[in-house]
């Protein structure tokens, strides 16, 4: 199981350190899919990428996480590499060009088990069968990734990724670059890697409530830097308790449309600024519901079994 | 979280940019040092020439003298001031260096834009064009065309190199130009019927901007030493000095025997510290222009 | 694969019939006619001028129509036919050429070769190593904008002229007899070292900070973030992203052939080097203008070859072009 406790991950820019973690706790259980949603920029990605491997412009600031009951060392990269892959592993949201070019797809798994210590060989039969899984013949491996579909090449990410079988499996906006279809193909993938065993637990980083809808067991909303409402699905999406996770529901017009880059109809103004965020309820200035005590930061607390909530309002709404 | 740092600056609202490109560039050590090196010799070049005491090409002084209070930068075999030939060969590179660069610019414009632009079967043609430009070794067809003028300007001669140096800006235009082309702005601009030339002045050209002016600094570069080089075989302009003409007449006329260093140094230093002083220039430009590259 | 090669060979032989055109066109369309001065010059000369009226008739005849004439010359090239050389009539362009081409090959292989492989090699090694980055790439970009001559003149004065270590001109010692022997072996190779150091040396600094900035990048491309995610060590990501750095410098080196030969030839004339840049100023300080002629449709001839074994190379090399999905659009 994986536990979160304030975590905070800034981004150094010459302008001054942008907080698009600031503060976060939370858990995943074992067997537990959690969808990771909000607008652009609320952070979502960027939890992603600490729980694996921070960029270059991403700052460790402090915070603990746990996987499985030891501690990773997530802001030393060098330390972190052993867990990478064996423990915590991606599907990145780069998939389509996530597999070296100029390098047959077996060979480039070869040769990357080689220098994490492992042989190719022995894991060769198991490949295979996680391929055929998703229905992919074991052709693949000797073919260049250009010979393969946008489709094709994720699912042989998700497979390789998932190879080792992880405990935590990030899944990094994996169907933002799809079809409908095959978007419906991959959540199905997901669901069935976690029920086969192959990953314990997962991040579903998304934008797409919808699909979270059909894959997720519990969902977890983000706005600017700081946890929102986490909850199991069927709550979240029958009675959320934030005002802002209420908003993102009622601005999403049908399955399978998302709201990305667009202005979200039924939430006027943007989210702030990162770079000195204000204090008190960081949604202040959108919500509809504001009042006086929004000046002081609410608190992310339990309010009904697994169900938590950073809103001074939050009581009341759950019960009306 | 990303929305503070990635501001592409190609965005059409890029006038709040402005004011931090200001502040990267002033603080970019490359640009600074590369700006103040070209500025020293663009000066050279402007005002060199009317503080030169002596004519350029007149057999009036002592012969073969190293620098002194009179002869700055000393004499040549024949006695003629090198002081002078240098300023005036720099004015002359300038010159060159700015007419080719403008036209090969302008060509690496027109072609780059229509082909990314239009796609398609213009693209094909004009692709083939760059491709086969490209692809000649355009300094053999300068030797060629130059040997068969009798009389040769640096008009002419900055026209041959514009008119042979376009195709990879062509190239790498078009590129911009066919990203920028599938952006919803020009989409925008399509779906209202505006014409093409409006399109591509109005919205794409803006929008590469910084990439324009990088282009042409490099353009401006490459025919400066194109211009030197072909000076030096002898095929620059009949009726000026040049700083290719100089290392020409140094070398013809054994000061490297006879170790006139005075002689030769200096149009090379110049031309080396130009072009050189442009290319960090344009370093120090792709990191102020680029968010990406910008150091923490 | 074919169908990416195809089109490459298109444009070279359009490239080739373009020169030819532009190398027939230009004597007769510029003003000044250059062909009454070169009737001029050989009248001084009974025997050449009754030798050459022949090949003026083929190839000047501006009695016949001018597609004629143009089919003529296309004729005459075929059959091997650059013309003879007026300064040392009656010696015709093409053995002149073959004389002063293994001098420039001797020069330019080896210089663009090596200097392209331990260009990649350096800029590889200063890319993400900033110790080395802040050496390299300052150094780098003074080197590319360094006039070949001028390097080669610095060159000259510095270990010709003032140390002595090495000899300033010509491509052997002129006491020395041509033939195969060690001593003119030994003699050539001597006389070789300055002129291929400066041409070495002015190539170099490209390729490095070429490499520098494609590792750079593809350091940051997508599937090095994901090997790096999944913990892969820095060597195997390096060595795929050196790999793949190498192929747009494969390309490059077919881009650079032009500028390198121009570099080549005034390389040449500073250490009166028997090459084609020799010939050349030669032709141009004579006024030969068959063997000027000459030497660019060599060496538009050669650069189109080098082109297309670059081509073949870079098809072996890179897997993108041989699965048929053309891999570049060019």
């Amino acid at each position: 199981m994986l536990a979160v406790s304030d975590l905070k991950i800034h981004y150094r820019t010459l302008a001054g350190s942008v907080k698009a973690l600031d503060g976060v706790s939370f858990s995943v259980a074992d067997g537990e899919i959690m969808g990771l949603a909000g607008e652009s920029g609320c952070g979502k990605s960027t939890l992603g990428k600490a729980l694996i491997r921070l960029e270059e412009r991403m700052q460790y600031v402090g915070g603990e996480v746990t996987l499985d009951g030891t501690t990773l060392p997530i802001a030393d990269d060098w330390a972190m590499n052993p867990y990478r892959f064996r423990k915590v592993s991606i599907v990145p949201q780069y998939a389509m060009s996530a597999l070296n070019p100029t390098r047959r797809i077996g060979r480039m798994i070869d040769e990357l088990l080689a220098a994490r210590g492992l042989k190719g060989s022995t894991l060769r039969p198991e490949l295979e069968r996680r391929l055929a899984v998703l229905g992919l013949t074991p052709d693949v491996l000797g073919m260049y990734p250009i010979e393969l579909s946008g489709g094709m090449k994720q699912r042989v990410v998700m497979v390789l990724s998932t190879l080792l079988d992880p405990s935590l499996l990030i899944a990094d906006e994996v169907t933002s670059a799809l079809d409908v279809a095959s978007q419906k193909k991959v959540a199905g993938a997901l669901v069935e890697f976690r029920d086969r065993g192959y990953v314990k637990s997962m991040i579903v980083v998304t934008h797409d409530l919808a699909i979270l809808a059909q894959i997720a067991d519990s969902i977890m909303i983000m706005y600017a830097g700081k946890l929102a409402e986490k909850a199991p699905t069927r709550t979240i999406v029958e009675a959320p308790a934030h005002p802002y996770t209420r908003l993102l529901l009622g601005s999403l017009p049908e399955v399978g449309i998302r709201f990305e880059d667009k202005r979200l109809p039924g939430i006027k103004g943007r989210p702030p600024s990162l770079l000195s965020p204000p204090v008190g309820c960081r949604f202040r200035d959108r919500c509809p519901l504001a009042f006086s005590k929004c000046v002081e930061e609410p608190p992310f607390i339990e309010i009904a079994a697994g169900h938590q909530v950073a809103c001074w309002k939050a009581d009341a709404h759950a019960q009306g | 979280m990303t929305s503070t740092t990635d501001s592409a600056p190609a965005s059409p609202a890029a006038k709040a940019g402005r004011n931090e490109i200001l502040y990267f560039a002033l603080r970019n050590p490359k640009l600074l040092i590369g700006a103040v090196v070209f500025t020293i010799f663009l000066l050279g070049a402007i005002f060199g020439p009317m503080l030169a005491t002596h004519e350029p090409m007149t057999f009036d002084a002592p012969p073969g003298m190293p620098p002194s209070a009179d002869y700055w930068f000393g004499t040549t075999l024949f006695g003629q001031d090198v002081f002078s030939q240098f300023v005036n060969g720099l004015r002359s590179s300038f010159i060159v260096g700015t007419l080719a660069g403008f036209t090969a610019a302008i060509i690496g414009m027109f072609i780059g834009f229509f082909a990314g632009y239009r796609g398609g079967f213009v693209d094909e043609v004009l692709n083939m064009l760059t491709n086969v430009v490209l692809v000649i070794p355009t300094f053999a067809v300068l030797l060629v065309v130059a040997a068969y003028l009798s009389v040769r300007g640096l008009g002419t001669e900055a026209a041959f190199i514009g008119l042979t140096s376009w195709p990879w800006a062509a190239r790498a235009i078009r590129a911009q130009t066919f990203s920028l082309t599938s952006r919803d702005f020009v989409g925008m601009a399509r779906l209202n019927g505006e014409s093409t030339l409006r399109i591509i002045f109005g919205e794409i050209a803006p929008n590469m901007s910084s990439y324009l002016v990088m282009t042409f600094i490099l353009l401006f570069g490459g025919a400066i030493l194109t211009a030197a080089t072909l000076d030096f075989i002898g095929l620059g302009p009949t009726d000026s000095i040049s700083l290719g003409l100089m290392m020409n007449y140094s070398v013809m006329n054994a000061a490297l025997q006879l170790g006139m260093w005075w002689w030769f140094v200096p149009p090379g230093l110049a031309i080396t510290a130009i072009v050189g002083s442009l290319y960090v220039m344009n370093v120090g430009l792709d990191e102020v222009f680029n968010p990406k590259l910008r150091a923490l | 694969m074919l169908r990416y090669l195809a089109r490459k060979l298109f444009v070279y032989i359009l490239t080739f019939i373009v020169a030819v055109t532009i190398d027939w066109a230009i004597p007769r369309f510029m003003p000044g006619n250059p062909v009454d001065a070169l009737v001029s010059r050989i009248a001084l000369m009974p025997d050449a001028n009754a030798a050459l009226t022949s090949y003026f008739m083929a190839a000047f005849n501006l009695d016949q129509p001018l597609w004629q004439q143009y089919l003529n010359f296309w004729s005459a090239l075929f059959h091997g036919d650059l013309g003879r050389s007026i300064m040392l009539f009656p010696t015709p362009v093409t053995t002149l050429i073959g004389r002063a081409v293994p001098y420039t090959l001797g020069l330019l292989l080896p210089s663009i070769l090596l200097s392209w492989y331990v260009g990649n090699v350096v800029g590889a090694l200063a890319a993400r190593r900033k110790l080395l980055d802040n050496s390299v790439l300052p150094l780098g970009y003074l080197l590319t904008a360094t006039p070949y001559m001028w390097l080669g003149i610095l060159l000259a004065w510095v270990l010709g002229s003032t140390l002595g270590w090495f000899p300033l001109a010509f491509g052997y010692d002129q006491s020395l007899k041509v033939e195969w022997s060690w001593q003119f072996f030994g003699s050539l190779l001597y006389h070789w070292v300055l002129p291929f150091a400066s041409l070495f040396m002015v190539a170099l600094g490209g390729w490095a900070i070429g490499m520098r900035n494609m590792i750079i990048y593809e350091l940051e491309s997508d599937y090095a973030n994901y090997l790096m995610a999944l913990g892969a060590p820095q060597r195997l990501v390096r060595k795929y992203a050196f790999r793949n750095a190498m192929l747009p410098q494969i390309t490059g080196l077919a881009l650079q052939l032009g500028a390198v030969v121009g570099g080549a030839l005034v390389t040449e004339i500073v250490f009166s080097y028997p090459g084609l840049g020799w010939l050349v100023l030669s032709g141009i300080q004579n006024q030969d203008y068959f063997v000027i002629q000459g030497v660019f449709l060599f060496i538009i001839v050669g650069v189109l070859l080098a082109n297309l074994i670059v081509d073949i190379v870079y098809v072996i090399v890179d897997p993108r072009t041989r699965v048929g999905l053309q891999g570049d659009a060019a």
